[in-house]
């Protein structure tokens, strides 16, 4: 039970980034992300309009570039499969730096990476200045369905129970001198794996049982009054 | 004398596999009591406090609460007046902050605005967390989320306050402060425990649950030091504590 705090998204700040309404960011995130997607990949000023644009607002949230950059190693398995597609597509060949690589190849591996990274690049960034049950609030004011938030709510909720039970499984595994070293040890993984689900339904079932008991009916009650949260 | 708070008549039950967990429990507890169940693991415990408020219903007898017959029409005025605690607080705190988890059940209640503000800020008061209300649960200790725990069912301002377990996990001073908590509070208390010392310290009165049947029912005093029934049920005093030797010194 450790008390490492589980903000592994957020960086915590008062920016006028952070301080935006969550359903603004949003909305202006998923206007962004449709913006790129839509782009032809031939416009390259249009690339660097929207990297500087990111960087900027970057920029005003003082939230630091190392912590972005170190986050976005998410992006790897795209970026991988973006090198690889210059040699693994077919049509015309040109000449990079002395290899002979698929044109077509190239330009679709330009635009994946030139769109992925944005994209990613914009979610951290919100990622990073929008508590997560701010970012439920504004779903909710978006009029995004309740049951969805309500699960969303769930899942930021208990991501750092589960995962401290999984750590809990493997640390009990590896006293036990488990090492999953090849292929003939995964049957072990996945037989943790399906304990760790089994645990998880089941305290599915207590909490619900737990809801029940303080009189819940199937819709979630209005928690706060307007000027709660404001003060923050 | 007065309605009981809680008054189990002959309750009777078997889960759908067939296992019977509770065979005819005659259990009352009035006003203000704090009365500790007592029984070893399997005795049927858990199964009695889940029939408290209505989550396990169906078998043979009855349970009232406050004259209230625990049926499917009352299911919500039950739970209101039985706040149950249970033993991981994990499972009590769904919510993403302190604030809505306490103002998860009044909310229910149909609480809204100052009314329900105010009902969260003394609930939080009591269990001395006030100044966590904007923190998200899994950031707080293990005690301390026990005592939100306990905060979101005082919050509904049960009659009765039915804790599964409520030393379990806790470090000596955590523990100790719990016990603080719930002997300043004013409701009535049915307390769930293996912790006999806690039982001693808290509740004037111990029930002991074996086997599905309430086999004692006295003074916490008496049950503990009565080695036979003590041994008959597998309930076992701690190394070192006695608690004719802890009655000794609190009275000299």
């Amino acid at each position: 039970m450790g008390a490492g705090h589980g903000h592994k998204l957020h960086y915590h700040g008062h920016s006028p980034v952070h301080r935006a309404p969550a359903h603004v960011k949003v909305l202006a995130l998923l206007g962004f992300m449709l913006l790129v997607v839509a782009t032809p990949r031939g416009w390259y000023p249009a690339y660097a309009v929207y990297l500087l644009l990111l960087v900027a607002v970057v920029a005003v949230s003082r939230v630091p570039a190392t912590y972005l950059l170190k986050r976005m190693v998410v992006e790897v398995p795209f970026v991988v499969f973006a090198v690889l597609m210059p040699f693994i597509a077919t049509g015309p060949r040109v000449e990079v730096l002395g290899v002979a690589v698929s044109a077509g190849g190239l330009a679709a591996a330009w635009a994946l990476l030139a769109k992925g990274t944005l994209g990613v690049l914009a979610s951290l960034t919100l990622a990073a200045t929008t508590e997560p049950r701010d970012l439920l609030a504004g779903l909710e004011r978006l009029r995004v369905p309740s049951l969805l938030v309500q699960i969303m709510g769930f899942m930021v909720r208990y991501l750092d129970v589960v995962t401290d039970e999984m750590r809990r499984m493997r640390v009990a595994r590896e006293s036990r001198g488990f090492n999953a070293r090849d292929v003939r040890h995964w049957p072990v993984l996945a037989r943790s794996a399906g304990a760790l689900f089994i645990r998880s339904y089941e305290r599915g079932e207590r909490v619900h049982l737990a809801m029940l008991s303080r009189g819940y009916t199937g819709t979630m009650p209005p928690l706060h009054t307007a000027g709660h949260r404001e003060h923050r | 004398m007065s309605t009981p708070v809680l008054e189990v008549r002959g309750l009777a039950f078997a889960y759908p596999d067939g296992h019977q967990a509770l065979y005819g429990v005659d259990l009352h507890v009035h006003r203000g009591e704090r009365v500790a169940l007592l029984g070893p693991n399997g005795a049927g415990k858990t199964t009695l406090v889940l029939h408290l408020n209505g989550i396990l219903g169906g078998g043979a007898g009855s349970v009232a609460v406050s004259g209230l017959p625990v049926t499917k029409q009352n299911v919500a005025e039950v739970r209101r007046r039985v706040g149950v605690v249970f033993q991981d607080p994990d499972d009590q705190l769904f919510m993403g902050s302190v604030h809505d988890d306490v103002a998860f059940g009044p909310a229910n209640l149909g609480l809204r605005g100052e009314a329900l503000e105010r009902r969260v800020r003394d609930a939080l008061d009591l269990v001395g967390m006030a100044d966590f209300a904007d923190r998200p649960p899994h950031h707080l200790s293990f005690g301390q989320r026990r005592r939100v725990a306990v905060a979101t069912v005082l919050a509904m301002e049960p009659e009765i306050l039915v804790l599964d377990e409520p030393s379990s996990n806790l470090d000596p001073a955590s523990r100790r402060e719990l016990a603080e908590i719930l002997t300043s509070l004013d409701v009535t208390v049915l307390m769930v425990t293996h912790d006999l010392p806690y039982a001693y310290e808290l509740c004037p009165r111990s029930v002991v649950l074996s086997d599905g049947v309430i086999v004692a029912d006295g003074s916490t005093y008496d049950v503990l030091t009565d080695e036979t029934l003590m041994a008959a049920h597998r309930l076992e005093l701690p190394f070192g504590f006695d608690p004719r030797t802890v009655r000794a010194r609190a009275a000299g």
